[in-house]
């Protein structure tokens, strides 16, 4: 009886809402083209924004615990251990304290998912059994994306096998550099297809594209190619998540919708590291896309030290006084 | 709700700013807003209530000025000036003390204004106290450099200052800012809706260290205005309606005391089809939907491409579903409370009035509150693409071309502001120039700062405040002029003609002499009762040819000033060919023989204005921004002019030269005694490449010319230098279309070459933010 109020729960914090898949459009390059971006005007509205949104208290805690549910906990450094990804999936089964979680009603919070490289895969499937959270793979020669290309196709395929439900791929920069957009359509189609029923999440480098009309331009191609997701970053660029660049693919989104009807998910990868900045940016999420998106089947934060920041404040909101990093177990 | 139902709708919930300090602020002095004189508060009386617009609850109590009241803060301030102006270091020092004490209280500032206002407290707090605060620190700056770099200009006196209730402080920084910064000493009335953060100003004038008098605040209403208006001060500074703004300008018409009105607005928002569409909805919510849409430069007039327009319509719908109106005090909410019921009675009223085209409006709660609205699907002719609402509705049209949007844009009375969306720099760059308005802002809106200039052409007003060009409207030139005497005619009962060959001396307009309208002619005579010749005595309907003369010449305005130059240098050419004759002809006229000396000063004239033609430049304001303000030197437009009597030719050369250097056209009517030197230069212009209708002259009484120059809708701008008086005629006449006026009450001007210049031109700021 207990087993199956549990297991409600768990649903209700991660709704198995089902949304069409993306399969994607033809090229359409007249509306590739088309697409505009005013870099002063994206930033002057991704400046204001957080003056213009607040919320408080009560408010703020839940959306801190929806900030968790919505985060691919992500591990990808060059010395990850079987040990290390073991310990980051015990966190995003318990993301934040057990006691806290209570006097908040928010038992059985979980992470949205867990993101490692595909050597990590199997580690980390095994690690989850028994909940819901998926496992997510970077891919194809992550994070620069120049490896031989049936080696990239390869290591998707490869991913899938070992369990990954979900698959960031990188795409070729060079495309959109030289406005090579068939190039960068037929890359993301053969990724797509390799990552059969894996969730396909195309990862633009936008720090590596130049201009926030390129961010645009990118994200379409990538959606008419059915990207599942896209997102901003591998984390390994100079620059990675941005507010104007989430604007911008995010108002790409929105078009792509209203054209399609199909909603596309996104996620913003690196430096989101403080609570109050994920608040901005569920706040973007909500005013420009709207609520539908603010579940982890269309938004996911791709972050490392963010859950460390809110689970401070969480603490600061059911105890009062202001937390301490080392009362929080690290993941 | 509990976390985890908040955690399923993820609602914002509520974020209140706490208003406890403000309230406490002004319980502590005595819950009354009332009179700063001489550095002393006094009087303070509850003759009426200030309100909060979003609950209702009465704030305050506040004095209403009387104008013995107005005359005591005006002497103070009169006594305080000469001290005041002495050193501009010393007044450096004094705003830059205003401008950090203002940091040090903005949270007060910020509350005060929207607890009185009724505009969210996001704008109070990131917008209208920031730039109020920058506008300080910027003029501290000015008032520095002055003795440097303005040598020539000095102090006007006593300003009167009155603000409207639209952004209270940032407009009482606006006008004290430059005022004081150049020496001028102020006496401010704050909006009868609004006095409360002019109380939290004047206090921190004291801690500032302004010396008693020189900032001055009289709480009141409109009597309280008028009172100032009438009152003994050099100058009057107004922003607000321009219904009340023409009724200043016949007030103050023929006083002496100078004025600058910044007026209303429906100033157009133009979206081309190649233009970032989500960016530029964006920036409708900023231009319509920031404080409430009462602001005068909001873009009301929403003008889109016609093949986009279904598609933006519908973005735009979807943005104004996602605001938020509601408690201004709320730090989530992005459209707060009307100022007053009376203004939601007259948006109400205005939009009820309205059977055209198709609304669309969101919720707003009970109370005080207007929803954002959109009206699409209207024409030029509608009333409301016409009317300034001065509330959140925005009205809506479609254009074709360009060509077309710049044709609806400019089809109306305002000329505040405008703004253009596109993406391509040949096109955005091209409109710009085109659009008739102060300020046109590219890929943005309601962008303001303290280093850019701020005001409007046509019915919105006249003058600028900011930047350099607004430090013209708080400074006069140095020195003082003598008394003009009225010249007369020669006259004689039976004079013989000088030269018995007849000369014929009709008008000029349109490049071609003709017969005047009302077929009469006057004999003009030598000081010795010699017939020197006849001129035509023109009438209302050749000045009404004359400038439809000037308006089919427009294209003067946009040749070059290379071009200009060089037809200046020819008109001084033919002129100094023919020097024996004109300098003959003076000295019959006169009796003088300064003849040759005046024409010889004209000749040097137009080598002036031809060296300037393309010389005066523009300039690129610092604006906080990745971008620039280009501040561009316009011309503004048709301008007529009733010429010196004293000096026949020079008085002519003198209007004309600057006037037509900058790409005006004019309507110049001659010396009324000496007339016949202006006729004979008709030849001079006919062989100088003139084009037909750029200068057109009128001979006749300047008594009798006068008032349909001033009342002529037509024309932008009026100078008079006649010995007639006739300055405050007009003055008064000039509020038709509120035209540009500079008349010499009375006085023997000397102008410099720099006050012809900025008379004969417009400032229009260019705000063009870039990056890719």
């Amino acid at each position: 009886m207990q087993t199956t109020q549990s297991s409600t729960l768990t649903t209700q914090q991660l709704p198995q809402l089902h949304e069409a898949r993306n399969e994607g459009m033809p090229l359409d390059l007249d509306w590739v083209m088309a697409v505009q971006a005013n870099t002063s005007a994206i930033e002057r509205r991704a400046q204001t924004l957080p003056g213009r949104r607040s919320v408080k208290k009560d408010y703020q805690a839940a959306w801190l615990c929806k900030a968790v549910s919505l985060m691919d906990l992500t591990t990808l450094s060059g010395d990850d251990s079987e040990g290390r990804v073991r310990r980051l999936c015990a966190k995003a089964r318990q993301p934040v304290s057990q006691h806290i979680l209570e006097a908040l009603g928010m038992e059985g919070l979980t992470t949205g998912a867990i993101c490692v490289y595909h050597d990590m895969v199997a580690t980390a499937v095994d690690a989850l059994q028994g909940t819901n959270i998926p496992v997510a793979a970077v891919s194809t020669g992550f994070p620069a994306g120049l490896s031989p290309f049936h080696l990239r196709i390869a290591e998707i395929g490869d991913s899938v096998a070992a369990g990954a439900q979900e698959i960031d791929i990188v795409i070729s920069r060079r495309h959109v550099l030289t406005g090579n957009w068939q190039a960068l359509y037929d890359e993301m189609r053969e990724m797509r297809a390799a990552c059969g029923d894996a969730h396909v999440k195309a990862i633009l480098a936008t720090g590596e594209l130049g201009t926030l009309r390129n961010v645009a331009r990118a994200s379409l191609v990538c959606m008419m190619a059915g990207a599942d997701f896209i997102k901003t970053s591998t984390g390994k660029e100079p620059v990675n998540a941005t507010l104007p660049v989430t604007l911008t693919m995010i108002r790409a989104i929105r078009d792509y919708q209203d054209r399609t009807g199909i909603k596309v998910g996104y996620k913003p990868a690196g430096g989101i590291s403080k609570a109050k900045d994920a608040l901005v940016y569920l706040s973007m999420i909500k005013d420009e896309l709207g609520d539908r998106w603010l579940q982890p089947d269309l938004f996911r934060f791709g972050a490392s030290s963010l859950l460390g920041d809110i689970e401070r404040q969480l603490e600061h909101h059911v105890t009062g006084a202001y937390s301490a990093q080392w009362r929080h177990a690290i993941g | 709700m509990t976390i985890k139902e908040i955690f399923d709708t993820m609602d914002y919930g509520p974020a209140p700013e706490s208003s406890a300090e403000a309230l406490a602020w002004l319980a502590d002095r005595g819950g009354i807003a009332g009179h700063y004189i001489n550095g002393k508060w006094g009087a303070l009386r509850d003759d009426f209530a200030t309100t909060n617009p979003a609950t209702g609850v009465k704030l305050a109590g506040v004095t209403k000025g009387t104008a013995d009241e107005v005359a005591l803060a005006v002497a103070a301030a009169r006594k305080a000036q000469p001290a005041w102006a002495k050193s501009g270091h010393k007044r450096a020092r004094v705003l830059y003390a205003i401008a950090r004490l203002m940091q040090k209280h903005s949270r007060l500032l910020a509350v005060m204004e929207t607890l009185d206002n009724g505009k969210p407290i996001r704008e109070s707090r990131d917008i209208d106290v920031p730039l109020a605060i920058r506008h300080f620190y910027h003029h501290a700056g000015f008032a520095q450099l002055m003795k440097a770099e303005l040598p020539d200009r000095a102090a006007l006196g006593v300003c009167g200052q009155i603000i409207p209730w639209n952004f209270p402080l940032l407009m009482l920084a606006w006008k004290i800012a430059p005022a004081l910064a150049m020496g001028n000493t102020v006496v401010l009335k704050p909006a009868e809706y609004t006095p409360l953060t002019a109380m939290i100003f004047a206090e921190i004038c004291t801690e500032a260290g302004v010396p008693p008098g020189v900032v001055n605040i009289i709480t009141g209403d409109g009597e309280t205005g008028a009172a100032l208006v009438e009152s003994d001060v050099d100058k009057i500074a107004f922003t607000g309606s321009t219904e009340v703004g023409r009724k200043i300008r016949e007030a103050t018409a023929g006083s002496g005391k100078a004025l600058s009105l910044e007026l209303g607005g429906k100033s157009p928002y133009i979206v081309f089809e190649d233009a970032d569409l989500d960016s530029a909805v964006e920036g409708l919510v900023d231009a319509i939907w920031f404080n409430q849409g009462q602001v005068c430069c909001a873009g009301s007039r929403l003008l889109v491409q016609e093949g986009i327009a279904d598609k933006f319509y519908t973005k735009l719908k979807s943005r104004m579903d996602g605001l938020r109106i509601g408690d201004p005090l709320d730090k989530c909410i992005d459209v707060g409370a009307i100022v007053d019921p009376v203004q939601l009675a007259q948006i109400t009223k205005m939009v009820d009035a309205n059977t055209e085209g198709e609304i669309y409006q969101t919720k707003a709660p009970e109370g005080c509150f207007y929803p954002p609205t959109l009206i699409t699907g209207l024409s030029p002719a509608s009333t409301l693409m016409q009317e300034e609402i001065f509330g959140p509705v925005l009205v809506a049209t479609t254009f074709r071309t360009p060509s077309e949007a710049v044709e609806i844009a400019n089809n109306t009375r305002y000329g505040l502001a405008a703004s253009v969306w596109s993406e391509n720099i040949n096109l955005a760059l091209d409109i710009a120039p085109k659009l008739v308005a102060g300020i046109v802002w590219i890929n943005g809106t309601n962008m303001m700062d303290a280093a850019a200039g701020f005001g409007g052409v046509r019915e919105s007003g006249f003058g600028r405040e900011g930047g350099w060009e607004g430090l013209a409207g708080y400074t006069k030139p140095k020195g003082t002029h003598k008394p003009l005497e009225k010249i007369e005619a020669f006259t004689t009962q039976d004079g013989h003609p000088a030269d018995p060959l007849d000369r014929t001396a009709k008008l000029y307009i349109g490049g071609k002499q003709s017969r005047p309208d009302g077929g009469y002619s006057n004999p003009v005579f030598s000081p010795r009762g010699k017939l020197l010749g006849h001129t035509s005595v023109a009438n209302r309907k050749d000045i009404r040819n004359a400038v439809e003369a000037c308006n089919a010449a427009k294209g003067w305005s946009k040749t070059t000033g290379h071009l200009r130059a060089q037809i200046l240098y020819y008109i001084a050419e033919n002129l100094s060919a023919r020097t024996d004759e004109f300098a003959t002809r003076i000295n019959n006229m006169t009796g003088k023989r300064s003849g040759a000396d005046e024409v010889e000063t004209a000749i040097r004239t137009l080598f002036t204005y031809a060296a300037w033609a393309d010389k005066y430049d523009g300039q690129a304001h610092g604006v906080p921004i990745r971008g620039v303000a280009l501040a561009m030197k316009e011309p503004v437009g048709t301008i007529g002019v009733l010429c010196d009597d004293a000096a026949p030719l020079a008085g002519l050369v003198n209007a004309m030269a600057p006037a037509i250097a900058m790409g005006n056209r004019v309507v110049l009517v001659a010396s009324e005694p000496f007339p016949l030197a202006a006729s004979d230069f008709y030849q001079v212009l006919e062989t100088s490449d003139v084009p037909a209708g750029v200068v057109n002259i009128i001979t006749g009484s300047h008594a009798q010319l006068a008032p349909t120059l001033a009342k002529h809708l037509d024309i932008d701008a009026i100078w008079s230098f006649s010995s007639t008086d006739l300055s405050a005629q007009i003055e008064k006449a000039s509020a038709g279309n509120l035209k540009r006026t500079w008349v010499n009450n009375g006085q023997a001007l000397s102008p410099t070459t720099k006050e012809y210049l900025t008379a004969a031109t417009e400032v229009k700021n260019i705000w063009i933010p870039y990056g890719e």
